[in-house]
């Protein structure tokens, strides 16, 4: 017997954090693999590299927070905070790079702020927005999809995708301009030209099954991971929906009927950028997020409608970054306003209640 | 088909029921003694009204009802009262309370009883006086005086008989439904006919328990009286659907508003168990002495239910189910969401013991440390009251109680559904449980503080009061004082002939002031005590002050406070000082220089 007094409950579900950070690794892997096969081997090495240096770097600062190492690196947090900025910065990005997102996203963003459960603000979208407004030439440069490359030129081999990211393993033999714009960035630079277009000129969308070439597929590898979480039940289907509704119904308003000032078409916005990723992977991030299924409503309505807003009318081609941490701001003034109603009580309360 | 409505939230644990439903209910060997605990429910202690030495028969009243919500007790079987002392009860916290203690004599003999043949030629009221007079106490677990639930203002129109059974590995209702159906729709027929016959009378079962649900119907079916009346419900399993709130909502769709009563929606709730007892109160006089509890888990060879007599030593019903001390992990009285660890197994049965859980090391192994909370929201999806107890964690935590109460924190039932889920291994339960401590005490220290300030202030308003008339017997003998000097003034003027008689007026005057002055004026002796006594009362008072400060300072008081202490004692201590001097001032009066005095 032990000498303890255990408080009921005595059993509890086979679910623990580790696992459930476990569940958002493996859920990632299609929109990885959706990656890697249209953009070569930049995001693995991305993702793999910024998994690495997250862990030494969270292990060291629990060493110097004095807490027990092992027990805390268990939780998978850390993993899952440098895999999602590595899936989000451009593949082939220098090894720099990764580290000072990485850097700011573990040290700054989660333990600065207490560590795991305490930190405002999604780490990997702080990491991402430090490097984007830091280093905005080496945010901006994607990949051409491997089959819209022109003749003759390959995406980098393994050896070589490794010496473009890490300079010191020597210069790489390559062919020029596998470089180029995404869907958002064609969209954004081309005013003046209809919608159709520009459809018409940019093989990433005349050539695309639904709406933009490779894009697509990743977007839709990421809604095939994050549609499986929401079976696992590791979060429910609110801030996801809520964001993509709110983004797709922003872009049905704005589509002007496709004309010269159009935002582009709804299809176009849930399946380009990092619109799936955001919506499946950060904005369901908990910490950060709202708490009541009526706040995460909110609090994705939120995402998506400033999405929408900085794509089409700021002056980043891509904006759920941004997005998020605005929301982040928002969220504990939500969470104030949409407390669910109790059984037994008429209404919702508002956490600022005072006592009559 | 019944409407049946879902609750928010609810988990499915793992049921482990079965193990214990492989026999029937056993009746286990009589105890060496029994404990019976003053207080086996929810409310003041029962009275004791038999004395160490008393032989007593099975079923006599041994303790009467403490007060207006309390329960008899009776002697569960013949024998001798040893002892009315304190003992090991179960509780959460592991206390000792009073309780007789009955040396079983072996002949089981019962005392008289008056059982009732028909019930329906009886009063509402002489059923319910039965009910209380066989300290009946609700067998679900909360155990409340059934007699004063039954007994509410409000009309009822729903009665509810609440056979859920939803906490995993307990199956005492179930078995008890199984081979007993008859007496509870029996119990159930005069439930409902001491509410004045409630249109609805539903008894609710989870649709993990067949046979019980099968036997209650066909038990129905076949009363003449019960048919028709009596509606045998089933619902999907789910915990916590046999929490009182819960069912309600599961067969109603109506919520107890919060801080009410089920009465107040017309509706009374009642276990199983009770029904049952309830029956065998009034058709045979029988007070509550039993009661059917289930011993399970990993660390018993042998599962199963018992009729176990009340006040039977936990460790006498497990070494009767082959208990192994060394596999058990954790001795859990109830189920394992909302029981409590034994830490004793001395501890008797009492009228709320539904379960004893004697489970092994792999299946209560101890909680890993909680984790950090990640607001993961799976605790406020398993929630059956639709809190949030993420934020609730956050805020107790924090000590921020005012936001505990906007967050409804006395909505929470306890169920453990959130702890359960919990990826973090966070004893949520626990840290609410605090909180609404914390709160509690709060509050009743809010009342004293009131209460004190309230005193206060009508003793200052005395205080000014006293002085306002002091003030104007003043003001009325300095005008008295005026008016007769000026009557003597007069008088001088008037009668120039006598002016000794007037100077001798005034005299008189003087005289009487002086002489009053002078009886103020103490003795030496008397002075002397008077200036004694302050020093002594200086003392105590420079004493109180300094111990009160180590107090504060041991406890690891606020700098503030302990600031404020300092002075007092410094000024304490100085008061102390200057009545020192001022004894010794009186006892040694400066004496006048000593060539001075030589000098002739």
């Amino acid at each position: 017997m032990t000498s303890t007094r255990p408080s009921s409950p005595h059993g509890h579900a086979p679910l623990d954090t580790s696992a459930i950070m476990r569940c958002v690794l493996l859920a990632t892997i299609p929109g990885l693999v959706a990656l890697t096969w249209n953009f070569g081997w930049g995001s693995l090495i991305n993702v793999l590299l910024a998994s690495a240096l997250a862990v030494a770097i969270e292990a060291a600062i629990i060493a110097a927070r004095k807490r027990p190492i092992i027990f805390y690196l268990r939780d998978n947090s850390a993993l899952v905070t440098a895999c999602l900025l590595g899936l989000a910065l451009p593949p082939l990005a220098p090894w720099w790079l990764v580290a000072i997102g990485t850097v700011f996203a573990i040290a700054i963003a989660k333990h600065l702020y207490g560590g795991l459960g305490f930190n405002p603000f999604n780490p990997a979208m702080v990491g991402y927005v430090v490097l984007l407004i830091s280093f905005p030439v080496q945010m901006t440069a994607w990949i051409t999809p491997r089959d819209l490359l022109p003749e003759g030129v390959d995406l980098p081999g393994l050896w070589q995708s490794l010496q473009i990211v890490f300079p010191l393993l020597g210069t790489p033999e390559l062919s020029d301009g596998f470089t180029g714009a995404t869907p958002l960035d064609v969209f954004k630079q081309q005013s003046g030209l209809l919608v159709a277009q520009i459809y018409q000129q940019e093989p990433l969308f005349n050539r695309a099954e639904i709406t933009s070439y490779g894009w697509e597929w990743v977007n839709l590898g990421f809604l095939a991971g994050g549609a499986w979480l929401v079976y696992r039940k590791i979060f429910t289907w609110h801030a996801p929906l809520a964001m993509l509704a709110a983004l797709a119904i922003m872009a049905a308003l704005f589509y002007d009927g496709g004309s010269s000032t159009s935002g582009g078409s709804p299809l176009l916005h849930l399946l380009s950028g990092a619109t799936m990723l955001g919506a499946f992977f950060i904005v369901t991030d908990p910490v950060t997020s709202a708490v009541s299924r009526r706040g995460r409503l909110i609090y994705g309505a939120g995402v998506g409608i400033l999405v929408y807003i900085i794509r089409v009318w700021g002056s980043y081609p891509d904006a759920v970054a941004f997005a998020v941490l605005l929301m982040n701001f928002a969220a504990p003034l939500i969470d104030n306003y949409t407390l669910p109603r109790t059984y037994g009580h008429d209404r919702p309360r508002k956490a600022t209640e005072k006592k009559q | 088909m019944r409407k049946i409505w879902d609750i928010p939230g609810g988990i499915h644990p793992p049921e482990n029921k079965t193990q214990s439903l492989q026999t029937a209910v056993a009746v286990p060997p009589m105890p060496e003694q029994l404990v019976l605990p003053l207080i086996q429910h929810a409310g003041t202690a029962a009275r004791p009204v038999v004395d160490a030495g008393d032989q007593v028969l099975k079923g006599q009243l041994l303790a009467e009802p403490g007060g207006a919500v309390s329960a008899a007790i009776h002697a569960p079987t013949s024998g001798l009262i040893s002892a009315i002392e304190d003992r090991p009860v179960p509780h959460p916290s592991g206390m000792s309370a009073r309780c007789i203690i009955l040396i079983p004599d072996g002949r089981d003999q019962w005392c008289a009883r008056r059982g009732l043949d028909d019930y329906r030629g009886a009063s509402p009221t002489a059923l319910l006086d039965r009910i209380r007079d066989a300290g009946i106490a609700g067998l679900g677990g909360a155990g409340f005086p059934s007699a004063v639930k039954l007994g509410p203002p409000q009309p009822i129109d729903t009665l509810i008989i609440n056979g859920a059974e939803c906490e995993p590995y307990i199956t005492a209702d179930d078995s008890l439904m199984q081979e007993r159906a008859a007496e509870i729709i029996e119990g159930t027929m005069i439930l409902a006919h001491i509410l004045d016959n409630p249109g609805t009378v539903l008894i609710g079962i989870e649709d993990n328990k067949p046979r019980a649900f099968e036997a209650l119907r066909d038990a129905v079916a076949q009363s003449p009286t019960a048919q028709g009346i009596i509606e045998v419900v089933e619902f999907p399993a789910k915990y916590p659907s046999g929490g009182e709130k819960q069912l309600i909502q599961i067969l109603t769709g109506n919520e107890v508003a919060s801080g009410r009563l089920p009465a107040d929606l017309g509706i009374v709730c009642q276990n199983v168990g009770t029904a049952y007892a309830v029956y065998r109160a009034i058709r045979h006089g029988e007070p509550l002495i039993s009661r059917i509890t289930t011993v399970t888990g990993k660390a018993c060879a042998h599962n199963g239910n018992y009729e176990v007599l009340l006040g039977t030593p936990i460790r006498h019903l497990l070494a009767h189910s082959g208990f192994d001390r060394d596999s058990c992990g954790r001795l859990v009285m109830g189920g394992p969401m909302m029981g409590f660890a034994l830490l004793d197994s001395d501890a008797p049965v009492t009228k709320a013991t539904n379960c004893i859980l004697a489970g092994g090391r792999d299946e209560f192994p101890p909680a890993p440390p909680a984790q950090a909370c990640i607001r993961c929201g799976l605790c406020a999806e398993a929630c059956p009251a639709s809190l949030l107890p993420q934020q609730l964690f956050w805020y107790a935590q924090a000590g921020n109680l005012e936001r505990l109460e906007a967050h409804d924190l006395f909505d929470c039932i306890e169920c453990g559904a959130c702890a359960y889920v919990c990826p973090s291994h966070i004893p949520l339960v626990q840290y609410y449980r605090a909180a609404k401590g914390e709160i509690r005490q709060q509050v009743g220290e809010k009342a004293k503080a009131d209460h004190a300030r309230q005193r206060f202030e009508f003793h200052q308003a005395r205080l000014a009061r006293a002085e306002a008339e002091r003030t104007a017997k003043r003001e009325a003998r300095r005008l008295a004082t005026a008016a007769a000097q000026h009557r003597v003034a007069t008088a001088g003027d008037s009668q120039a002939a006598g002016p000794g008689l007037a100077t001798g007026a005034a005299g008189d005057l003087l005289k009487a002031a002086m002489a009053r002055t002078a009886a103020r004026q103490a003795s030496p002796e008397q002075q002397r005590a008077k200036l004694e006594r302050a020093l002594e009362a200086a003392s105590d008072r420079a004493r109180s002050a300094q111990a009160r400060l180590a107090a504060a300072e041991a406890e690891g008081a606020d700098g503030e406070q302990l600031d404020k202490l300092r002075a007092r004692a410094e000024e304490a201590r100085l008061k102390q000082q200057d009545a020192e001097h001022k004894l010794q001032a009186f006892a040694h009066p400066p004496q006048p220089p000593a060539d001075a005095a030589e000098s002739p």
